[in-house]
């Protein structure tokens, strides 16, 4: 145990101490924050598209005669005097032909191409005139029209016992993704580092050094864990970082948010639906349960890391360069990799479901799958199952990988075969 | 001191070891000798609990050797390797510990050490900063800087030029007389034949040839002696099988004679003295590396 401490007291000082790690451990955050705001930046800057546009409508059928209502900043003009004015941003030609039950052949003419949203607005509106025509054919009043539209805006909750909370899917799967991303991500990001520990020490010849005085298992460990230290510092500090980067942005993006609501309500038909919406979906976020995400995600991240480290190890072990660890690197992370594509898709679609369930109990793919599941809620006794077979996986991958790390460290020359790993692991002594 | 008892190891149909047995003695040298590939390594692997053997046990100081006990040995094993970006201190102070010293006489101890082959110089150097016999030396400080009752140094003088081959020997005999005792492996058996006390000749996995060093070449003898002399000497001579002449530079003669069987020594050389001036006569034994290429040649 106390060299254990040792050799992990080693790998830590010498990877925390290096200049790569405490910048990349610094800058994360922020230039997370950087990539995140320049997303939203982006996005913003987009929708806060406001030049008005006119469109010159050349309507041969003659049914939208009675004009075209103004919308998303396009005002229609419908057979206008001047059809040779140049502030037309485009021109729209309703053929003869075009009535209400065969509404086909509309062309859009213009010297700027649309964008998606913008072709969607038109349409919208022409849909929105003839579908009025229809319903005055059918001999329905226009207040009676009004009186039948009716907007409702479901405020998902989730009962916790006696307690209600507020629940929004979008957020759950929100934050469920997130931690099963930063899972995948730091199993292969320091599980890489410890693969490259292992070829470093097997290719430098310092092992059979340390070996001489240190147990092949300690000596795994050691560095397992030191390196998992190394994540979790920063991961620690990336969390602290982040903490106040949070505090000191959220109120300015609040701030710009109310605006956006107050200025989006002015087009909009029913302002307080979205507005609660909105609430809604903030306060469900405020209302996730952190404590027990932030402790279910180290507990993923800590055991999947160990897991998935360990075979990492073995790898390394085998072979004699960092170069051939690829052969076997793919085989011992696709269950990784397929648990990452499984909870993008059917985990979020159906997080309680069986696959899902049954996904969120296997070792392997636990941590991502659970991870995704947790925000959403998951049983109290699945939640104890699936930790404690994470455990016993891990505990029983780690002595197999040690069974082939402890052989696989001393051996030089030819690349082993999958049969032969299978043979180190009942090798005596 | 260091006892092992018929030990046998196979590897995937080969066999690496075959009923093994040696026993090296405190305050002396034993010489591990045998080709490349004879399983040197593989013992050592065992003595040192990396690998256990299929068969036999190995006991230290009467004691079953076990993890605990291998804090009193030290290893330098044929490959050497050191982590390249730590500081020589640094990696001193890591080794210590993991033998189990604390972290006050592993400063001590370094002191000692890098005083003794004057390196303190090198202290906060990284290993990568170092010529390759520079970290050799480090690597020999860091197999001693434990004080083990145990010495095992495979192939210790390959890397090093005549120097600090010298220096290691003579720190490898300070510590023999400092009561440690030392198992010397290594394939130039030349090298360590002064070295060396007792000795086990390993060949493809057996042990050919085992004993004192004085004791060995006495018993593979082939009763042959050396004169250099002065003058003539007849070309047949009563009680000399046969004779090998040599003239060195200096015009001295020297001759390699094979007395028959029985014939006196004493009546040989009042027999040479009556010819010539003697100069110069010893018995001449045979080297370790003779015997050993006897000994397999025969069984070859």
């Amino acid at each position: 145990m106390k060299n254990i401490l040792l050799v992990s007291r080693r790998e830590y000082l010498s990877r925390v101490r290096k200049k790569s790690f405490v910048i990349m451990t610094l800058l994360g955050p922020f230039l997370v924050a950087l990539f995140y705001g320049a997303i939203i930046w982006l996005a913003l800057s987009d929708s806060q598209d406001n030049e008005e546009r006119n469109i010159l409508v050349l309507d041969e059928s003659g049914i939208f005669s009675e004009g075209i209502e103004s919308a998303s900043n396009f005002h229609y003009f419908v057979n206008p005097a001047d059809t040779q004015s140049s502030s037309y941003f485009g021109t729209l030609m309703i053929p003869s032909d075009f009535n209400l039950d065969h509404p086909d052949g509309a062309r859009y003419l213009s010297s700027e191409s649309l964008n998606i949203i913008q072709q969607n607005a038109i349409e919208n509106q022409l849909e929105k005139t003839i579908k009025a025509q229809k319903l005055v054919r059918a001999g329905l009043r226009k207040a009676t029209l009004d009186s039948l539209q009716t907007h409702v805006n479901i405020n998902a909750a989730k009962l916790d016992g006696d307690t209600i909370k507020e629940d929004s899917s979008a957020v759950n799967a929100g934050a469920g993704m997130i931690g099963a991303f930063l899972i995948y991500l730091f199993i292969f990001l320091y599980g890489v580092q410890v693969m490259k520990g292992v070829a470093e020490e097997k290719s430098n010849r310092i092992v059979e050094v340390i070996i001489s005085s240190v147990k092949p298992f300690d000596l795994m460990m050691g560095k397992i864990v030191g390196i998992a230290l190394v994540g979790l510092t920063q991961i620690f500090v990336w969390i602290v970082l982040s903490g106040i980067l949070m505090a000191v942005i959220t109120p300015m993006i609040a701030s710009g948010q109310v605006g956006e609501i107050q200025s989006a309500a002015q087009n909009m038909e029913h302002p307080m639906a979205q507005i609660q919406q909105q609430g809604g979906a903030l306060s469900a976020l405020f209302q996730l349960d952190f404590v027990s995400l932030i402790l279910s995600f180290l507990f993923y991240f800590i055991t999947g890391y160990l897991l998935y480290s360990a075979m990492f190890a073995a790898i390394a072990s085998a072979v004699d360069a960092e170069t051939d660890t690829q052969q076997f690197m793919f085989p011992i992370t696709i269950p990784l990799i397929f648990s990452m594509a499984i909870a993008q898709s059917l985990v979020i679609k159906d997080p309680n479901g069986e696959l899902a369930t049954w996904l969120s109990m296997i070792p392997f793919t636990s941590p991502i799958v659970m991870m995704v599941r947790i925000p959403f809620g998951v049983e109290s006794w699945q939640l104890i199952l699936s930790m404690l077979f994470m455990i016993f996986g891990f505990i029983a991958v780690t002595w197999l990988a040690s069974r082939i790390y402890r052989v696989g460290i001393l051996m030089y020359g030819k690349k082993p075969t999958y049969k032969e790993l299978l043979r180190w692991m009942t090798y005596k002594g | 001191m260091l006892k092992v008892e018929s030990v046998s190891k196979h590897y995937a149909g080969k066999t690496a070891l075959n009923n093994v047995s040696l026993e090296a003695h405190t305050g002396k040298i034993y010489g591990l000798l045998g080709p490349n590939g004879a399983g040197k390594t593989s013992l050592i692997r065992i003595i040192t609990c990396i690998t256990a053997p299929d068969s036999g046990s190995v006991y230290f100081n009467n004691e079953k050797m076990q993890s605990r006990l291998i804090r009193e040995i030290g290893y330098l094993p044929e490959e050497r390797g050191l982590y390249r970006k730590m500081t020589v201190s640094d990696q001193a102070l890591y080794f210590g510990q993991l033998k189990g010293m604390a972290k006050s006489s592993c400063l001590e101890q370094m002191d000692f050490w890098f005083e003794r082959l004057d390196m303190q110089s090198w202290r906060k150097k990284k290993l990568e900063e170092l010529s390759k016999g520079m970290q050799q030396k480090v690597q020999f400080v860091l197999t001693v800087l434990h004080q083990p009752k145990l010495i095992i140094l495979d192939e210790p003088f390959s890397g090093f030029d005549p120097i600090n081959a010298e220096l290691i020997k003579t720190e490898v005999m300070r510590l023999r007389d400092e009561g440690a005792s030392i198992l010397l492996s290594t394939h130039r058996m030349e090298s360590v034949e002064e070295l060396c006390d007792d000795i086990s000749l390993i060949n493809q996995g057996e042990v050919v040839l085992q004993g004192a060093v004085k004791e060995v070449r006495q018993k593979y003898k082939k009763s042959a002696y050396m004169i250099a002399y002065e003058g003539n000497l007849p070309a047949e001579m009563r009680g000399i099988q046969s004779m090998n002449h040599h003239q060195r530079r200096d015009g001295v003669i020297e001759t390699t004679m094979f007395p028959e069987a029985g014939a006196s020594l004493t009546d040989i050389l009042q027999m040479v003295s009556s010819h010539v001036h003697l100069l110069e006569y010893r018995e001449m034994l045979p080297s370790i590396k003779d015997i050993f290429i006897q000994l397999v040649g025969k069984s070859a």
